[in-house]
């Protein structure tokens, strides 16, 4: 107590520096955290090294043109990857101006009340339900109450609805992040909410919103669960060719050949996944191309 | 959103003279009072601006210098709880009434703020931001010229008005939203403290362009800095917080009288720097 309050200057015996023990917490740390990054990198690499040796030479042209067949030599995934690629590209007709449209209003348009606190909270929380319950959900809405029945659209539809917070809660963040500063840079040179939205704002948040909803797609492409419950089919024989036939898609096809006993069939899975993984990568490369354009334009 | 409260009967002000008799100033305030939610900001501020002249506007931080000049062109109301009441005359209309839009008024008071911020755009399209979103049709790279002439940035960027706005260096990216705000042609030029990010070197380039700006439109400037003020303004503003809490205007008067021979004590304490 005495000694506290006279505010004499501490002796030097009080610090402890013990460099040895900090420099040591220092390293300590940094191995950890080289790793923690190591263990994600070789996991990804067990199973891709895994997955290329069992299934890469499944993959040729033959593998991909032709339909699936219970012989396994003939069997091939066309009509499943015509069934991603359709599902994908409409999920994403509805889902990039619904997301980026509701980000829009929660970030730019919505005071800042109790009713919107609760929406933002819930659509967070959305992002947390299991696939298979929005696969339930269109079930009851696109395939029965819609009468819609078991066609792409009803499976674009429900990955929609799966995606859509993701898409939202990712462009919120990019929009967040364009400085107030832009905004009031754009308002004092006369530009309505709209133009400050158009020109100022959605320009600089282009690069982190295209991130976010490529992401939120390559989930898309690899759910299967929501399309088992809407009734995708497990065996497809011709092309699907357009939004209202039915189809199936590569994550089923694959789950549906690892499901069969012969041996052969494991390994058209696993050039199913080789295809998967394919379809995935690009996505994301073109994600971080995207963004690295939008940014390298922007500076 | 907007939540300010325009008191009617203040609009009898608009005819009202101004202290010298003279109904010459392009904006006045008649009892502007301001608030932040509860937080009182401004109390009871009378004062005229003349066109075509330099008001510096002064004080200690807090006293609600830049809540001020924000009133000019209706940028507080972007703050959610903002409650003015009160007038803001601009030529001889108050720019609080309900038919008033903000973002004409926006176009006509034009704004710089106090720390650079460019669009992450080209330094052409930087400028012609204004002109766009108003609407113009005319010959926009004509505009741009001008525009980046009057803000004497052209000759260092004329060769490559493709480069991004970022890349320039702070002074410069300060003159490029001089030039951003001159391209829609406005009255009046608000300045939020526009060299406190710059060097002693571009602040001097800012103020030289602040003196010949003087010639063709109205400024308004809000300095921490006295020297700044004494040097380029023609009328200085002195602000300060009463017992209230809110900002005060203690006294408004030519340049060389305030600093010179200042009549209110609380001027003469903190331009001598007794206080602030």
């Amino acid at each position: 107590m005495s000694a506290q309050s006279t505010a004499a200057i501490p002796s030097a015996d009080v610090w402890r520096p013990s460099q040895t023990r900090r420099r040591w917490s220092g390293w300590l740390f940094y191995g950890l955290a080289v790793v923690s990054t190591l263990m994600g990198l070789v996991m990804l690499g067990a199973l891709l090294f895994d997955i290329v040796t069992d299934g890469a030479g499944q993959v040729d042209w033959h593998f991909l043109t032709n339909y699936p067949s219970r012989i396994a030599d003939n069997a091939g995934l066309r009509s499943a990857l015509l069934g991603s690629l359709w599902m994908l590209a409409f999920t994403a007709i509805i889902a990039f101006p619904l997301g980026v449209g509701a980000a829009i209003y929660l970030e730019e348009y919505a005071p800042d009340n109790w009713l919107t606190r609760f929406i933002q909270l819930n659509i967070a929380n959305l992002a947390g339900v299991p696939s298979i319950v929005y696969g339930l959900l269109g079930l009851g809405l696109f395939v029965r109450w819609l009468a819609l029945g078991r066609v792409v659209l009803a499976g674009s539809m429900t990955m929609a609805l799966l995606i859509l917070p993701l898409i939202i809660v990712a462009s919120r963040e990019a929009i967040r992040a364009v400085p107030d500063s832009l905004r009031e840079g754009s308002y004092a040179l006369g530009a309505t909410r709209w133009q400050m939205v158009r020109q100022t704002v959605l320009p600089s948040a282009a690069g982190g919103i295209l991130t976010g909803t490529i992401l939120a797609l390559a989930r898309a492409i690899g759910e299967t669960a929501p399309l088992i419950t809407i009734g995708a089919l497990t065996y497809v024989a011709f092309d699907p060719n357009g939004p209202l036939d039915i189809f199936t898609v590569l994550p089923i096809q694959i789950f549906n050949w690892v499901s069969l006993p012969q041996k052969e069939f494991h390994s058209l899975a696993a050039g199913g996944i080789v295809v998967l993984l394919v379809v995935l990568l690009t996505a994301n490369s073109l994600a971080v191309y995207l963004r690295y354009r939008m940014q390298r334009r922007l500076q | 959103m907007i939540n300010l409260r325009i008191d009617a009967q203040t609009t009898d002000a608009v005819a009202t003279p101004s202290q010298n008799g003279q109904t010459d100033a392009i904006l006045m305030t008649r009892s502007l009072n301001f608030w932040y939610g509860s937080a009182y900001v401004l109390e009871d501020v009378n004062c005229d601006v003349r066109p075509r002249e330099v008001t510096a506007i002064i004080g200690p931080s807090g006293c609600g210098k830049s809540t001020f000049l924000r009133c000019f062109n209706r940028m507080n109301e972007l703050i959610p709880t903002a409650r003015l009441e009160g007038s803001v005359v601009f030529r001889n209309r108050d720019i609080y009434d309900r038919s008033v839009d903000p973002v004409e008024v926006r176009r006509q008071v034009g704004m710089v703020f106090q720390k650079p911020n460019p669009f992450p755009k080209s330094i052409y399209d930087n400028v012609a931001y204004g002109p766009r979103v108003n609407g113009y049709k005319g010959d926009m790279d004509e505009v741009v010229e001008t525009s980046l002439k009057r803000a004497a940035l052209w000759d260092e960027v004329k060769d490559d008005l493709k480069k991004s706005g970022l890349a320039l260096s702070g002074g410069q990216q300060q003159r490029l939203c001089i030039a951003r705000a001159l391209a829609v042609q406005p009255d009046v030029l608000l300045m939020d403290e526009p060299c406190s990010a710059l060097d002693p070197i571009a602040t001097t380039r800012i103020e030289d362009l602040i003196r010949e700006l003087r010639e063709q439109l109205t400024i308004i400037i809000v300095t921490h800095n006295m020297q700044q003020a004494a040097r380029i303004s023609d009328r200085t503003a002195f602000f300060t917080v009463a017992e209230s809490g809110a900002g005060v205007l203690v006294e408004f008067n030519d340049t060389q009288k305030l600093f010179t021979t200042p009549t209110d004590p609380r001027t003469e304490a903190y331009i001598t720097g007794r206080f602030g």
